[in-house]
């Protein structure tokens, strides 16, 4: 290997870069925040009680969720032309994760004890009390450290916005290498950013999942 | 006896020393720690060839640890163990020095030892005929045939020759726990060691492992070295029993004498407690 | 609509050279990520820092580094830096291959330590050697928890694969899109596109599924057919990678 590393324009592609970064982790805190909001409900409507809304929610999450992301994007992309693409890909990356979320609620809810639903019937708590002071504080909690890998999951996948000409960090390696020639150089360090980002954070998640317990 | 007498109480036990003609297992002033944590003080106890040697004592006395580091699945802290004149913890070292026994070594010496474990534990991924033929095909070198018609053989010994192709997890407790006899069997063991077999049945299923293990012991010439609860068993097939506490023998003896009249008051309190 | 299909069935051998492609990548870049994961995962469990330590620091990088620059980096940067120019497919078989590979090996570390340790208590007592103990005792009954997990990947990878696209392979979504350009029926190539993908996630996960039955059938666990049909929810690596058998 005797290529001349360009010491000169990874220095100059690192403002560029780091413009990109901040619409990378905007997409992923938006698109993270559509995603448990989302998910919620659709776990919600998962166990409502007539077939007529449990069976269509369950097909449509699972769809969503066995179908590429990327795909995703393109496809809204140019159905819906006139929108913004930044609002698109935090959309899209939202509705995506929100059908994984839903599971993961699924899960966290199941988990409750039996007990604690019987014990509000007992108590004649609403439907509406029992799930607001009681159901969804707890499972909540058992979600928690799914959602931060979720996140972290989310972080790495913003890349796919550039599909839709988001200019989030890797769009601006990849132009900024094309102009001047120097992809090894800008690529690299858009890899080393994802990873001196991503790499604490997932720390940071095991640990919480291990105080919770998990 | 009261005590077994130990071959010697230098503060370095050598192989030569504990070698004793005789003595099939050796246990010469073992130490086993976990953390600050004592388990095996200083122990030292024999079991000659062909001999029944029941442990009892309180939980936490140290029993199941003998086993274990009988075994193998365990390593001594400090001391020997020496298995029919051969070490089980050291091995020879350069200029006729002794170095912690590596895997090879305590393997080949492991040969002469089966255990049966208080979860029975049956490969899954077997059935019975296979959990019982596998290692004397793979570690023996037994050709096919010939391991399943000791398998066979064993099967019909515990009562279960018609269950052969079924799978463990379709048998009760009791016939697991016979299956794992025959497994440990299966391998022609010169000891064989039980970690309170029968503590994990359902009490209607005890007596069926009883049988068996009783059936081995007046028929067979295996040295068996049990751990239990099970007084009545172990008063019907020791030569000897050991009380344990605190992780030292403190009485050793007949069944007779043990059960009938112990030397120890803290044996005479175990007893009155579990009988 | 009519457009669309018509040209959809005109051009059928373009699509399924785009399916093939697709299937390559997918079969090719698992069969790596396979053979990685035990490897990384083995590695993981040596008694040897030094060995944990490579295993850990590999692992957390392709990990950590998004797949999408992975892929872009072998693509655009590595011809540049060695003077060697590699195919699309083959940039996302090796891409796809250790970033999974990385997830996988998570999958078989943890498997592996889920088996009780009475298992291999039992393998020593009949006097197995290590690897006997590993081949025949051990791995057959991990094997079994590691299948969910490995599904999930397996489908996480498969829609993974349009990224080819953008490193101009012929993949399914390529061709799709190419359609779309000639027809302008953008909703129509888009949601066959999507029913395509769908359809492959299904018929993976029915194989792994029938996989997976298998296997626990020679645990004697039986389970009933209606457990073949059953869609696997996917879940990204990230968080199946980090509990073994992190089926939900």
């Amino acid at each position: 290997m005797n290529y001349n590393w360009d010491w000169a324009s990874v220095g100059d592609s690192l403002p560029l870069l780091w413009e990109g970064f901040k619409t990378t982790l905007l997409a992923t805190v938006l698109g993270t925040l559509v995603a448990a909001v989302l998910g919620l409900i659709v776990a919600m409507a998962g166990r409502a009680p007539s077939r007529l809304v449990t069976v269509p929610v369950r097909a449509v999450t699972e769809f969503v969720r066995s179908t590429p992301l990327l795909v995703q994007l393109a496809g809204a992309y140019a159905v819906f032309n006139t929108v913004e693409p930044l609002t698109i890909g935090i959309t899209v990356l939202g509705i995506h994760y929100a059908s994984y979320l839903s599971e993961v609620y699924r899960a966290g809810i199941d988990a409750v004890p039996k007990g604690q639903w019987e014990a509000c019937r007992a108590l004649s708590m609403s439907p509406r009390r029992t799930w607001q002071a009681v159901i969804l504080p707890q499972a909540v909690r058992n979600v928690l450290p799914a959602l931060g890998n979720y996140a972290i999951s989310m972080f790495k996948e913003t890349p796919f916005l550039a599909v839709i000409t988001v200019s989030e960090m890797v769009a601006e390696a990849r132009e900024y290498g094309a102009t001047h020639f120097v992809y090894a150089e800008t690529f690299t360090l858009a890899g080393l950013i994802f990873l001196a980002a991503s790499y604490p954070t997932s720390l940071l998640m095991r640990k919480l999942e291990k105080r919770l317990g998990h | 006896m009261a005590t077994d007498p130990l071959q010697k109480t230098g503060p370095e036990p050598s192989v030569a020393d504990t070698a004793a003609p005789g003595h099939l297992v050796v246990f010469d002033q073992v130490v086993k720690r976990y953390g600050d944590h004592v388990v095996l003080d200083h122990l030292g106890f024999t079991v000659d060839r062909g001999q029944h040697v029941t442990l009892i004592g309180p939980s936490g006395s140290g029993k199941t640890t003998i086993l274990r580091l009988l075994m193998t699945l365990e390593q001594v802290s400090d001391g020997v163990i020496m298995v029919d004149g051969q070490s089980l913890t050291h091995m020879p070292g350069p200029n006729g020095s002794l170095r912690p026994a590596n895997e090879k070594h305590q393997r080949e010496i492991r040969k002469k030892i089966g255990m049966v474990f208080q979860q029975f534990n049956l490969f899954p991924n077997m059935n019975v005929l296979q959990n019982i033929t596998e290692a004397p095909v793979n570690v023996l070198g037994l050709d096919r045939a010939e391991a399943e018609e000791r398998a066979r053989d064993l099967l019909q010994l515990v009562g279960l020759e018609e269950k052969a192709t079924a799978h463990p997890t379709q048998l009760s407790g009791g016939q697991q726990q016979r299956v794992a006899i025959a497994r440990a069997l299966a391998m022609r063991p010169e000891i064989l060691l039980l970690d309170e077999v029968t503590s994990a049945l359902d009490p209607e299923l005890v007596h069926g492992v009883l049988d068996v293990l009783r059936d081995i012991a007046h028929t067979t010439d295996i040295t068996l070295l049990c751990v239990t609860h099970e007084m009545n068993f172990a008063r019907d097939i020791s030569d000897r029993v050991m009380m344990f506490d605190k992780g030292k023998v403190i009485e050793s003896g007949t069944p007779e004498k043990i059960f009938g009249d112990p030397d120890h008051e803290r044996t005479r309190e175990f007893l009155g407690a579990v009988l | 609509m009519g457009d669309f299909f018509t040209y959809f069935f005109d051009h059928l051998p373009d699509v399924w050279s785009g399916l093939g492609t697709t299937l390559a990548a997918t079969v090719l870049g698992s069969a790596v990520a396979l053979a990685l994961a035990f490897v990384f995962g083995f590695m993981a469990r040596s008694g040897s820092v030094l060995v944990r330590g490579v295993s850990r620091v590999v692992v957390e990088f392709f990990r950590g580094t998004s797949l999408y620059v992975q892929l872009f980096w072998l693509y655009y940067a590595f011809p540049l830096l060695f003077g060697y120019e590699l195919t699309p497919l083959f940039c996302g078989v090796v891409a796809f291959g250790m970033n999974y590979g990385a997830y996988g090996s998570e999958v078989v570390r943890g498997a592996l330590n889920a088996v009780p340790k009475a298992q291999w208590e039992a393998a020593v007592a009949l006097n197995m050697t290590p690897a006997q103990r590993m081949r025949r005792v051990i791995l057959p009954q991990a094997w079994v928890q590691m299948i969910p997990s490995f599904t999930n990947l397996l489908i996480q990878l498969l829609k993974c694969t349009p990224l080819l696209w953008l490193i101009s392979a012929a993949d399914l979504t390529t061709v799709v899109q190419q359609m779309r350009d000639r027809t302008g029926e953008t909703t129509w190539a888009y949601l066959t596109l999507l029913v395509m993908y769908f359809v492959l996630a299904y018929v993976l996960t029915l194989l792994m599924n029938a996989l997976e039955r298998h296997a626990k059938a020679r645990l004697g666990q039986h389970t009933g057919v209606r457990g073949l049909l059953r869609s696997r929810s996917a879940q990204p690596a990230e968080a199946a990678g980090t509990s073994a058998g992190g089926s939900l």
